[in-house]
């Protein structure tokens, strides 16, 4: 019966996001065929592949939610995989690096999701942060070039934090044991990456059509402080009204809402923050419209840890 | 699949021709040729061979059978005298003369660090002994990381293969200018794309 019951409402939010893409792909033909302006031809291009973008994103997502904790992990390690390998690519290891990066991409990041797949949380949560860590400082010492080797080191280490050990967090929410919510948890996945995911998007429409004062112009010319405000409160108010959905009492989902957009706009904004640093507008290319995967969940990495404690501490037991 | 390959490629030439060409690219991993054969158009693909050394993928079973029966590999001898060469270039200009590609190496070894070492000989007299041939620079970016030398275990960083325009007809040229240009096509092939690797 509980069962049943997830499914039905894993549908009505599937269903909510199929209306909502529709709409978007409206807008976009809309868009198409009202700008004639030369000029906004590549904007109004960008916007209708992003849209493409979402479609298949939203599919294989909702997919694999569906699919239940195999399909969640299989999702999320390959997201992973591949975001951590858009970082490497674009940071500057040097060659006595290769064999560390070899562990980190083919021992590291399966056990991690292994260990979320064992359910074994205790170990889960330290792999990355102590043994692996440590691992690598070792390793990569005893490869024995020592030029630049505290920001190699460094490098990779953050590399995996970001890519492998916070992404890892978001298929974790299923390992949570929320009274009253068994078989449910599906749905707190579903929660955290729509608002996260609608943050973003809003604060893109805000921002290009309000947008005035940027927030912090040599990191993100295009974060600007209305955009901010109207993203982020508007995917506030979409999760709020997804409250039914998740554990949460209705404010409680709202507080929860707001605490993931802002986390997911310090984490874009801190990931665009490396990539001026690397010299790069965007992390790759996988995505078409939106740049690489990394570019796509910059603003999941740090949500996800932040919402999987915070409802661990307060709700689960 | 270039998602999970984490290879992209890039034309700047038609990928099918109607003269036999000669791919001739930067060298850093093993996986270069794999790399450069599996970006071809199915079509080319049948006709294409790599040009490979022989001491070393005639040295052990496996590696004659990845040679000969996977990539049908042209092995030729490196470092011998006068006539082995010219016996080595006989082979390839067989190989035009029998409307095949070639994808060659022309540096003749690995590079360490991803630069693009001096060019030797072979290039030159190829395209002199079979001018019909399109010559066709191929740039392999990253490949230096993805599998350096000396290791056997890949490392799957992003990595692209760019395909150029082919290489104007040699003319009333010697060798080092040739050369120089022949290289020089893979070094604008490098500079032009966007930033990949540092």
């Amino acid at each position: 019966m509980a069962l049943l019951r997830t499914d039905v409402m894993l549908l009505q939010l599937f269903g909510g996001v199929v209306a909502l893409l529709v709409a978007a792909t409206a807008v976009g033909a809309g868009l198409k065929r009202a700008v004639t302006a030369p000029d906004m031809h590549a904007m109004v291009d960008n916007i209708n592949a992003r849209i493409r973008a979402w479609w298949v994103m939203a599919v294989v997502f909702m997919a694999s939610v569906t699919t239940g904790t195999a399909g969640s992990i299989v999702l999320f390690g390959l997201v992973s995989f591949m975001a951590f390998r858009e970082f490497v690519t674009l940071a500057p290891t040097a060659r006595a690096d290769h064999r560390a990066l070899f562990w980190c991409f083919f021992v590291a990041t399966p056990l991690e999701y292994y260990l979320i797949w064992i359910g074994w949380y205790g170990m889960f949560t330290i792999l990355i942060p102590v043994y692996v860590s440590i691992f690598l400082a070792i390793r990569t010492a005893i490869a024995g070039d020592t030029e630049r080797y505290l920001e190699r080191t460094a490098m990779t280490q953050w590399a995996l934090l970001i890519c492998v050990y916070f992404v890892s967090y978001v298929p974790a929410l299923l390992m949570l044991r929320i009274p009253g919510y068994a078989g449910r948890n599906a749905s707190l996945i579903f929660f955290l990456v729509l608002v996260v995911q609608l943050s973003d998007v809003l604060q893109y429409v805000w921002g290009k059509t309000l947008g005035r004062r940027p927030i912090a112009p040599s990191v993100s010319p295009n974060k600007t402080w209305e955009g901010f405000v109207g993203g982020v409160l508007s995917a506030t108010a979409a999760g709020t009204a997804i409250w039914w959905a998740t554990p949460f009492a209705p404010t409680q989902a709202a507080v929860m809402a707001l605490l993931i957009a802002l986390m997911g706009f310090a984490g874009g904004l801190v990931m665009s923050a490396i990539k001026r640093d690397l010299g790069v507008k965007d992390y790759g290319t996988a995505i078409p419209g939106h740049g690489g995967v990394l570019d796509r969940i910059d603003s999941l990495c740090f949500a996800a840890p932040v919402f999987f404690h915070i409802t661990r501490f307060f709700f689960a037991h | 699949m270039s998602i999970l390959s984490g290879t992209s490629v890039q034309w700047q030439c038609d990928p099918i021709g109607d003269a036999p060409r000669v791919y001739f690219a930067n060298h850093a991993s093993h996986l270069d040729f794999v790399l450069i054969w599996t970006s071809l158009p199915r079509r080319a693909r049948r006709c294409v061979r790599p040009v490979a050394g022989r001491d070393y993928w005639d040295k052990s079973p496996a590696r004659r059978f990845v040679a000969g029966h996977v990539f049908h590999a042209v092995l030729i001898d490196r470092g011998g005298d006068a006539s082995t060469a010219r016996l080595s270039l006989a082979r390839m200009a067989d190989e035009v003369d029998e409307h095949r590609s070639l994808i060659v190496f022309p540096e003749g070894t690995r590079s360490r660090d991803g630069e693009i070492g001096v060019f030797k000989s072979g290039l030159f007299h190829l395209a002199r002994l079979r001018p019909e041939a399109e010559l066709i620079p191929v740039y392999v970016d990253n490949m230096h990381r993805v599998l350096p030398k000396g290791e056997c275990l890949p490392v799957p960083m992003l990595s692209r293969v760019i395909f150029g325009p082919p290489l104007g007809a040699i003319a009333d040229e010697d060798k080092q200018a040739f050369l120089a240009r022949a290289r020089g096509a893979l070094l604008q092939l490098r500079g032009g794309h966007g930033a990949a690797a540092n």
